[in-house]
């Protein structure tokens, strides 16, 4: 709050408010698109024979809406908050920082009406129409020219774990973004464009979401537990750790592909070497917590925390088993796959975002959350969905790469994964519903606040 | 030791030179072997005997067959059908031939369509698997041939005349695509039969 005083305008709450409004208007369109595509699984697909709606199209939105519109968007905003709070300094221009809102948002809803009007770009991860690529490369340009002039300015200062991953994730960012959508559009085909592709498959979350994230809970985790951080040595070889293994952990995507072995043998080791950041990470974050427990039932923030932290764990223990060849022959093109993906970039990352949002929502709205009990509804919809789809994924995928290996037509192995994709279906719903009892809870607090400014119109409205 | 928490420190060991040691290593080195000893693949001179009525000469052809890939992007079907066929989980025997370098080097592979998710079955050897009007029935509703099938249908690329579907030109592109994937390495289809063209009966 020092800071606060000293320099009102650190901070452009506006901005952040911006961003994150935007994340939960989008986390309904990413739920909602996963829901219906999952339908057309059990062949219950809402709108067959719509040209604009065919599932193709909206698994497509999906992912995209989680990554580019969801994730982004959330972490963005808490980005404008932290990088003035642990520099002192103000973001380069925040006129700058509310241009480049828009600009990217127009940009994500673009690229949703251009996907689902046939523009899809033909790279995983990367549908986003080539005709708008560019674009986005400029604006990200500009997103990171802004936020790494506050921590230029503390070049000379040692800095705090969170602005390490932060600094990082901002110069990896664009480079990723351009080296996987350019080149394998552009310059490579075949088996060279896929050894590309795979490298921005992994390093769009291994250099974009998992630093930010991992930069995001190391900044809340000490704050709201107010307790410091367990060891600084533990967060330094984390660091490093990731900051050497995961660009390597490319061609783990395309196992078993025409992409030269060793270089697949390379990207094995390299994954399995992640362990050691995993395991500094957790332990650190864990032992963080340790000794105050009780702060998980009476600490709305640090039990989303705790679940990120616990679901980072197991993705990534599953990762270093996984990505063994033998495992590979089974499980690979399976909904194995599919399940860790959802418990990496769902159970993991959308926990850590939504430990924020309870932390800087009301914050912002300066009031308390309206209602504990939808909290808790909406935390264990959340964590019972994700565990159920992530379990009967990983069911479903053992069952049809056996199913596969076994020689049965191929028909039978779709046939004997209705039951789990009716699990999966039914997990959908209640991740739904926990999002809307958050919506709801957000909505009251909202209004919530609105009634204590018009009690006490004299209080200092932050934003 | 100070720089590994300093700005300069971050920014150029981490930000930049580990992520270039990465993609030099991983990325450049084996693109370069790729490039270097991969021949370029060229697209059939001919226009095979079931599009000759479709295609006059093979530039048309050519065309088609880009366009049937472009669609095949933008519906997203690479999300549900990979396009190599690994040495392992008998692979071969189920679809064909071991996938190689080689058979991707062409502008058709550019974006390349390996695919992560099997949902359907793969489809780097379809050529010749099954016929034309197969493919246009299942295009156009998957259960209709296949009762099992979860594949949506795809009925806007058909016109309907006189209340019977009829392919349009985006229809015919996309099975001239499917029926090309391939086609350089399972020339002798009519020799080897995959098992599951063995032991299955052929479905009508």
């Amino acid at each position: 709050m020092n800071e606060q005083q000293k320099n009102p305008n650190l901070v452009d709450f506006i901005v952040v408010r911006w961003h994150l409004y935007a994340a939960i208007a989008y986390v309904f369109i990413a739920v909602l698109a996963g829901l219906s595509y999952s339908l057309q699984f059990l062949q219950k697909y809402p709108f067959p024979g719509v040209e604009y709606l065919s599932p193709g199209r909206m698994r497509m939105v999906h992912t995209s809406a989680v990554a580019y519109a969801w994730l982004a968007n959330g972490m963005f905003g808490i980005l404008y908050y932290i990088i003035p709070k642990l520099t002192g300094h103000r973001v380069l221009s925040q006129t700058l920082s509310r241009i480049i809102f828009f600009i990217y948002n127009f940009l994500v809803l673009g690229s949703v009406v251009l996907i689902l009007a046939g523009h899809a770009q033909g790279l995983e991860w990367a549908e986003t129409p080539a005709i708008l690529d560019p674009f986005i490369a400029l604006g990200l340009g500009l997103l990171v020219v802004n936020l790494i002039t506050p921590i230029i300015k503390i070049r000379a200062q040692k800095m705090y774990v969170s602005l390490w991953y932060i600094l990082a994730a901002l110069i990896w960012t664009p480079m990723v973004y351009v080296m996987g959508n350019f080149l394998p559009q552009y310059i490579f085909p075949g088996t060279s464009g896929a050894t590309v592709s795979s490298m921005y498959i992994h390093d769009l979350v291994g250099l974009f979401v998992t630093p930010l994230g991992i930069g995001m809970v190391y900044y809340l985790l000490p704050v709201v537990m107010k307790r410091p951080l367990y060891s600084h040595a533990l967060s330094i070889i984390g660091f490093w750790g990731l900051a050497f293994f995961y660009p390597m952990n490319s061609a783990h995507h395309y196992l078993f592909s025409p992409i030269p072995m060793w270089t697949q043998y390379f990207a094995i080791v390299a994954s399995i070497g992640v362990h050691v950041v995993v395991y500094t990470v957790v332990f650190n974050l864990f032992a963080t917590m340790a000794g105050d427990w009780k702060q998980l039932i009476t600490n709305i923030p640090v039990r989303w925390m705790f679940f990120g932290t616990l679901a980072y764990l197991i993705t990534c223990i599953q990762c270093a088993i996984q990505v063994t060849l033998s495992a590979q022959s089974i499980i690979h093109f399976t909904d194995w796959v599919v399940g860790h993906s959802h418990f990496v970039l769902f159970g993991t990352f959308s926990f850590w975002i939504t430990a924020w949002l309870y932390y800087l929502l009301p914050k912002i709205w300066k009031t308390e959350i309206f209602s504990g009990s939808l909290a808790n509804w909406h935390f264990w919809l959340l964590a019972l969905g994700i565990s159920i789809m992530q379990i009967d994924l990983l069911a479903a995928g053992v069952v049809q790469g056996m199913m596969w290996r076994s020689m049965a037509p191929f028909i039978d192995s779709v046939v004997a994964s209705i039951p789990f994709w009716w699990v999966r279906t039914f997990s959908g719903i209640m991740i739904l519903s926990g999002e809307l009892c958050f919506f709801v809870n957000l909505y009251a607090t909202w209004q919530q606040s609105k009634r204590n400014r018009i009690l006490a119109p004299n209080s200092e409205v932050v934003a | 030791m100070n720089f590994i928490e300093k700005f300069s420190g971050i920014f150029l060991i981490a930000g930049v030179g580990l992520f270039f040691l990465a993609v030099i290593g991983l990325g450049v080195i084996p693109i370069y072997m790729l490039e270097k000893s991969t021949p370029q693949l060229q697209l059939p001179a001919t226009v095979p005997p079931d599009f000759q009525p479709d295609y006059a000469s093979p530039t048309e052809y050519h065309q088609a067959l880009h366009r049937g890939r472009d669609l095949y992007i933008a519906e997203g079907c690479w999300h549900c059908h990979s396009q190599y066929v690994r040495p392992t989980a008998n692979e071969n025997l189920r679809y064909g031939p071991v996938s190689t370098p080689m058979e991707y080097q062409s502008s058709l592979h550019l974006p390349q369509l390996f695919g992560t998710r099997r949902v359907g079955p793969d489809l780097s050897r379809e050529a010749g698997k099954k016929s034309n009007d197969w493919h246009f029935a299942h295009l156009y509703q998957p259960t209709h041939v296949v009762p099992e099938s979860i594949m949506p249908g795809y009925p806007w690329y058909f016109d309907v005349v006189d209340g019977v579907p009829v392919p349009n030109q985006d229809a015919k592109a996309i099975v001239a695509y499917l029926q090309w994937l391939g086609v350089d390495v399972i020339k002798r289809r009519d020799t080897v039969q995959t098992y599951e063209q063995q032991i299955l009966p052929p479905r009508e």
